[in-house]
């Protein structure tokens, strides 16, 4: 039988849901807002909430002040190639770890993972140093191999439990089918695996495109993505609050409507495996 | 042509040795079933067959050709797995022409192919739907479907009927009993049902513990089993075995006989004991009969219906002819 849920308690546990939603928001709602604020109202004392002059005037300023297509245009670029170059190699391996699983596999996959405990600022003169000398700063060549090098780790992990949800049986009856190792993978493997790969290119999608270290430290105006176009309104000119949330807002919209629309995808995504 | 020869084919996961050196004679267009007890091996060999393992020592011939190396599609067998494997995300037509399209085959030689396959399993209605649509039953066509277009040169039968209710099992047995009549390849069907084993057979490879207890068409394997694991194992229910004052009367360490040679009787016969439980099934009456001096219950089978209930005193004559003897290492003794 159901458990039974009094009026009270249903009431209770909404309220208490949408404070914590709203307590969680309220710093992005809060950028929002400020960002159609004039720079006085910004840093006003007391703050205004929802009574001021809404104005657009940051967002052109912003526009003209810094390319922000370029930037976004940069973006998609770094994060896209990435998650596409990060699913290249990790399919494969994923593939080997899931099905041909050697002595130490398990030590492998943890050998990986705890390469993202690492603090990347330790590694960061090492690979400046070597993408100055090959060519690679400010470029999106270079941020693209670095984004998909730091993901790695967590695109195979997540594909490795999802490959480990498909039967072998299917894989060894392609064999017996007479398909190849690449007919296998592309023509059985990857069909099957599609809501996996494609929750784990969104989650890696959104990773990179929120990436701020690297991007931050190995570019410059070129290969710059949104990250570093926020970074740049805290500037030595002094911050200026209102057009800072208008950057930020304009650099967080594509994903947060990317992950709204993807939300169900994600979710399941995360959960897979954990209950059967 | 399908014939099948293993040459001391051998199998070891590191230190366990699931299969000691062993030799078998398929020939082509035999039905031969791999039966035994779970974990006996059967599947196993099935798989050092195809491909999908391989040998740690001996060879496997195809046809008179050294297969031992070659991978699973080269070696032109077909498979047909316990879960149906079939690609989830293909409609039924994909599937069945997956081989063929992994071979290279031209669209309408494919297409004639499964056309060909579709008739013959009764799938043409349902070429354009997924497995995730199909019931129990039509998928495990589907599955022989995807094998029988490509026109190997044996089928391998993995417990291929498990995963179905029992009505379903008998029905399918009997398709699978007429294709091979139809087609007359060789197959190879892995089962630890022993009454699959026993109908479908042209002959039975008793195996336990990775070790070939004994090769037999069916009745040969009912009427003198080598030992007393295959006198155990085959025939349904199972043989009694007794051991002690009867057997050495007999000239045997233990003696065996099957519930169907044991006659009952509310008055006389050789043995006496009490009925434990009745089974009535019209056709047949089953007895479990408690004997002095022996722990597990007799069975006993009589045809139609016999009026005995629990607890009723009854009385054993077996036939003294089809009693099988063994010696101290559970051997026949002729």
């Amino acid at each position: 039988m159901a458990r039974a849920v009094t009026t009270n308690r249903k009431v209770v546990s909404t309220v208490f849901g949408w404070a914590i939603a709203i307590l969680i928001f309220f710093p992005i709602l809060w950028t929002i807002l400020t960002s159609f604020k004039t720079e006085a109202e910004a840093i006003a004392s007391p703050p205004s909430f929802l009574v001021f002059d809404w104005t657009l005037e940051n967002y052109s300023t912003v526009q003209e002040r810094s390319d922000y297509f370029l930037h976004f245009m940069n973006s998609v670029i770094l994060s896209l190639g990435s998650t596409v170059l990060g699913l290249l190699i990790a399919i494969p391996a994923a593939w080997s770890m899931a099905f041909v699983p050697a002595k130490r596999t398990k030590d492998v996959l943890m050998w990986m993972l705890s390469t993202k405990m690492l603090p990347p600022v330790g590694v960061l003169v090492p690979i400046y140093l070597i993408f100055r000398d090959i060519g690679l700063l400010d470029t999106r060549l270079g941020l693209v191999i670095v984004l998909t090098l730091i993901n790695l780790p967590i695109i195979i992990w997540m594909l490795f439990t999802y490959f480990r949800e498909i039967p072998g049986d299917i894989l060894e009856a392609a064999r017996m089918d007479g398909a190849s190792l690449r007919d296998e993978i592309i023509h059985v493997l990857t069909p099957m695996a599609v809501p996996g790969i494609a929750s784990t290119l969104l989650l890696n999608v959104i990773l990179a495109w929120n990436e701020a270290f690297w991007t931050l430290n190995l570019t410059a105006a070129n290969a710059a993505p949104l990250t570093a176009f926020i970074a740049s309104y805290s500037s030595p000119e002094g911050l200026f609050y209102a057009k800072l949330s208008a950057a930020s807002t304009m650099a967080i919209a594509p994903i947060l409507i990317l992950g709204w629309f993807s939300q169900k995808q994600l979710v399941r995504g995360l959960t897979f495996g954990a209950v059967k | 042509m399908g014939r099948i020869v293993l040459k001391d084919v051998a199998k070891s996961f590191g230190d366990v040795h699931v299969i000691p050196p062993l030799n078998l004679e398929i020939e082509d267009g035999e039905f031969v079933v791999f039966v035994g007890p779970s974990g006996c091996g059967k599947s196993t060999l099935l798989r050092l067959i195809a491909g999908l393992e391989d040998v740690s020592g001996g060879v496997i011939e195809i046809d008179g050709e050294d297969a031992t190396g070659m991978p699973p599609a080269k070696r032109r067998l077909a498979m047909v797995f316990q879960s149906y494997a079939l690609y989830p995300h293909m409609t039924v037509r994909k599937n069945i022409a997956f081989p063929l399209k992994m071979a290279g085959m031209d669209k309408a030689e494919q297409a004639r192919r499964i056309e060909n396959a579709a008739k013959v399993l009764n799938l043409t209605d349902y070429l354009d739907r997924r497995p995730g649509q199909l019931s129990g039953g039509q998928r495990q066509r589907v599955a022989i479907g995807r094998a029988i277009v490509r026109e190997p040169a044996a089928f391998l039968f993995d417990e291929p009927l498990s995963n179905l209710d029992a009505a379903l099992r008998v029905g399918m047995r009997l398709e699978i009993s007429e294709l091979h009549e139809r087609l007359e390849t060789t197959m190879i069907y892995v089962t630890h049902d022993q009454v699959e084993a026993m109908t479908m057979a042209d002959k039975i490879v008793v195996l336990q513990a990775g070790r070939i207890e004994q090769v037999g068409s069916p009745l040969e394997l009912y009427h003198t089993p080598r030992n007393r694991f295959v006198a155990g194992f085959i025939g349904s229910p199972k043989m009694n075995i007794l051991e002690g004052a009867e057997a050495e009367k007999r000239g045997g360490h233990a003696i065996g006989i099957r519930p169907e040679h044991i006659a009952p009787s509310a008055t006389t016969g050789t043995w006496k004991g009490v009925v434990g439980v009745s089974e009535h099934l019209g056709s047949d009456t089953f007895f479990h009969v408690h004997m002095d001096g022996r722990r597990e219950p007799l069975t006993v089978r009589a045809g139609g219906e016999v009026s005995l209930h629990h607890g009723d005193a009854i009385f054993l004559t077996p036939d003294e002819e089809k009693i099988h003897r063994f010696d101290h290492e559970g051997l026949r003794i002729a």
